[in-house]
């Protein structure tokens, strides 16, 4: 069995402020690190090959210093590690991205699995798993909480639809986005740090890919406008109560709600 | 008697000596938490609990009491663990806990003022919009500054940093008498005298309430990473702790914990540990300036835990991390408390070289009385917290087997150059410990001390000598 785990390197701080007039996201320090989401997909790729054995591989598009997420996915216990780096993939939005990843699963070859977290915590759109699915034409299985069962031809998984939970199995090669939570991602050791200090980081090119058509990737193969960027408002939508029976009143809120279910 | 019973009379009184009357409760009107802290097995009522705002209604009340012979019970959040906030002779409660406001930040001085019932964790939260850093870390952030001040909190940076004394710049204070002294300054060196500033520290609310704080501050480290050091056993972790201090950059925390209590803590908190292989862990912090003089210091002593059998050392690196193996850490004591009926617990201190050998003697100790223990701490400065589990046992087995505990525990801790309390202090229920572990003359020295402040005895009375 064969994963590959999509990553990404984000800016270190959650508390991503944006500067209004230019529509960029103002960095405190160069700091990254690697997105959170994407922990638990890898956590979630060496969990099923200690289980069912096989290898893990890591893939990440960015510049050259996104290497280093790489690197400590291999801290982590990763096998093998590709940069997809090239001044053509500058720019690129959601679709793009999701083709030139789509591009270099393809030219790795023999992937039976991909597995990515979530969301990111920069850009936050939740749909490059998804669409790398649509362009490598493989079933894709998002929001998956527990792993029930991989074999040789597929997997079978509990997906949270937000109402409902679903059971799925799909045949593989597939693609599945992983929810937080999945497993407890493991921490990045520092003996394997030492270990793999050597083990290179392969890096992929344009023109490593089948498609090396530039109008495909970066600015010029993105159609995403972006017109405009801001910090969504907060949402402070709240009521003050202030009477007898709180508590009757409280639980009866709870109730028609559907967080609490009035006992029979 | 040498106490006057609160009657009516007194109760009018004290309603005019406090602005609002509706700040001065009344016996039954007090709410069941005022009558104990978190050592439950300890349980007395105030008479009246006055719910002072100012330093003139603090001077006001305990002036009052000490013309009327009626003891006070200086109290913060009521967060301490050995009975030292609880009114065991009635009287007066003075709860401090409305006293909350952050008064000054002093940029040039590096000092921040505040009232004594604010919270560690406010100071926090305030300081976290500036530069500056205050670094005692007390595992109770919900307890106030008083508090902290008046137990000589320390907490977990301890090892780097020092604990809650070498933080107080200077203390703004209400004598038994009811007289306001102030003792210390902004200043960073004093030699003038007896140091009643730092003698007031760790008293307990027996010498005097303190009304006023005036803390120091350093500028914030930029960056703090983690290790969680796994080891085969206990043993082996505690041995690597010396050599680990011995680092070119002291870390700011070393902490010893058993996988039973991090079990313990993820099932409190309902989510795992980041790795549960392993008997026994380290968790030590480093900070500073940049991420790459931290690295630095971290590769040392990752390297020293290695060489000292360690099984790996893995990194924390990112706030998600972090928090991931802080905020088990930061819920052990709660953790602890879910998983049994009732529990007690022993803060001693031993020298950094004997604490594997107190806790494998606590382990013995669990076999031969039958009595479940738990334990975590400080290896860094060799202050262990060993909590004792009731579990099923009926009240008479539950105190017999725990007397017999405590007492052993205590004169193997004086038997190895320990102290009776690290950071909770001694309150109520450590005295007789305290008592015992002390020499005859160093105790009737703290006795004539508590007399030359405090000659009625009325202040926080019962309280550790």
């Amino acid at each position: 069995m064969r994963y590959l785990v999509l990553i990404k390197q984000v800016p270190l701080s959650s508390n991503v402020a944006i500067d209004e007039k230019t529509g960029t996201i103002k960095r405190e320090s160069g700091e990254a690190k690697m997105n959170p989401y994407d922990l638990y997909a890898l956590e979630t790729a060496l969990r099923l090959r200690e289980t069912y054995e096989g290898v893990v591989s890591v893939l990440t598009m960015g510049p050259p210093q996104a290497g280093s997420v790489v690197r400590e996915s291999f801290m982590m216990g990763a096998d093998e590690g590709f940069l997809l780096t090239d001044r053509a993939f500058a720019g690129s939005d959601v679709l793009a991205t999701s083709y030139a990843l789509s591009q270099a699963i393809k030219h790795i070859g023999n992937i039976d699995l991909v597995i990515c977290g979530k969301q990111t915590t920069d850009g936050d759109t939740a749909q490059v798993g998804a669409e790398c699915s649509e362009f490598l034409n493989i079933p894709c299985i998002s929001n998956v909480q527990r792993i029930i069962d991989v074999t040789e031809t597929a997997i079978t998984a509990e997906c949270d639809t937000g109402t409902t939970v679903e059971t799925v199995r799909v045949h593989l090669p597939a693609l599945m986005s992983v929810e937080k939570d999945i497993w407890q991602p493991r921490l990045p050791s520092f003996k394997l740090m030492c270990a793999t200090a050597q083990r290179p980081v392969k890096t992929l090119n344009l023109k490593d890919l089948a498609d090396t058509d530039e109008r495909h990737y970066g600015l010029k193969g993105s159609p995403t406008q972006v017109v405009r960027m801001f910090p969504p408002e907060e949402k402070s939508d709240y009521e003050i109560w202030n009477e007898e029976n709180l508590g009757e009143r409280l639980y009866q809120y709870l109730v028609s709600e559907k967080f609490l279910q009035e006992s029979v | 008697m040498k106490y006057h019973t609160i009657d009516e009379h007194d109760i009018t009184r004290l309603k005019a000596l406090i602005s609002d009357p509706d700040r001065v409760i009344v016996r039954e009107k007090i709410h069941e938490d005022y009558t104990h802290d978190e050592l439950h097995s300890l349980v007395s009522s105030p008479d009246v609990l006055v719910e002072a705002i100012t330093t003139e209604e603090v001077a006001a009340v305990v002036h009052y009491a000490a013309e009327h012979s009626i003891p006070v019970t200086p109290r913060g959040q009521g967060t301490g663990l050995v009975g030292g906030a609880v009114s065991l002779h009635g009287g007066i409660m003075l709860s401090l806990q409305k006293m909350n406001r952050i008064l000054e930040l002093d940029e040039k001085n590096m000092t921040l003022t505040v009232e004594p019932g604010v919270l560690l964790m406010e100071i926090g939260e305030y300081l976290s919009e500036t530069p500056f850093f205050y670094p005692p870390d007390p595992g109770e952030k919900s307890a106030t500054i008083g508090g902290n001040i008046s137990t000589n909190a320390g907490g977990m940076r301890a090892v780097k940093y020092g604990v809650t004394r070498d933080y107080v710049r200077a203390l703004q204070v209400v004598l038994p008498d009811g007289e306001v002294v102030v003792l210390g300054g902004k200043v960073a060196k004093n030699s003038s005298g007896y140091s009643l500033k730092d003698l007031i520290i760790g008293s307990e609310g027996t010498l005097g309430i303190v009304t006023k704080a005036t803390l120091k501050l350093i500028t914030r480290p930029a960056v703090t990473v983690s290790l969680l050091i796994p080891f085969e056993n206990l043993d082996k972790a505690i041995s690597a702790v010396p050599a680990i201090l011995r680092a070119k950059q002291l870390p700011t925390a070393v902490e010893f914990m058993q996988r039973e209590v991090v079990m313990a803590a993820s099932t409190y908190l309902g989510r795992q540990f980041p790795d549960t292989g392993s008997d026994a862990y380290l968790l030590v912090s480093s900070d500073g300036p940049n991420r790459k003089f931290v690295d630095e210091a971290l590769d040392e002593i990752a390297r020293i835990a290695l060489d000292h059998g360690a099984i790996d050392a893995l990194i924390a690196d990112t706030p998600e991390r972090q928090e991931s193996v802080w905020t088990a850490r930061g819920t052990f004591l709660e953790a602890i408390k879910a998983s049994t009926t009732m529990m007690e617990e022993c803060d001693v201190v031993v020298p950094r070289d004997r604490i594997a050998e107190f806790i494998n003697f606590s382990h013995e100790l669990e076999k031969i009385h039958g009595l479940r223990l738990m334990s975590f701490g400080h290896a860094g400065d060799g202050n262990l917290h060993i909590y004792e589990l009731r579990d099923d046992l009926d009240e008479a087995e539950w105190h017999k087997r725990l007397d017999a505990v405590f007492d052993a525990m205590y004169n193997k801790a004086i038997e190895i150059g320990g102290k009776v309390s690290g950071e909770h202090g001694i309150g109520y229920a450590k005295r007789p410990f305290l008592t015992d572990s002390e020499q005859s003359s160093t105790m009737a020295l703290m006795r004539s001390i508590k007399h030359a402040f405090d000659p009625k005895d009325l202040l926080n009375p019962g309280k550790i000598v």
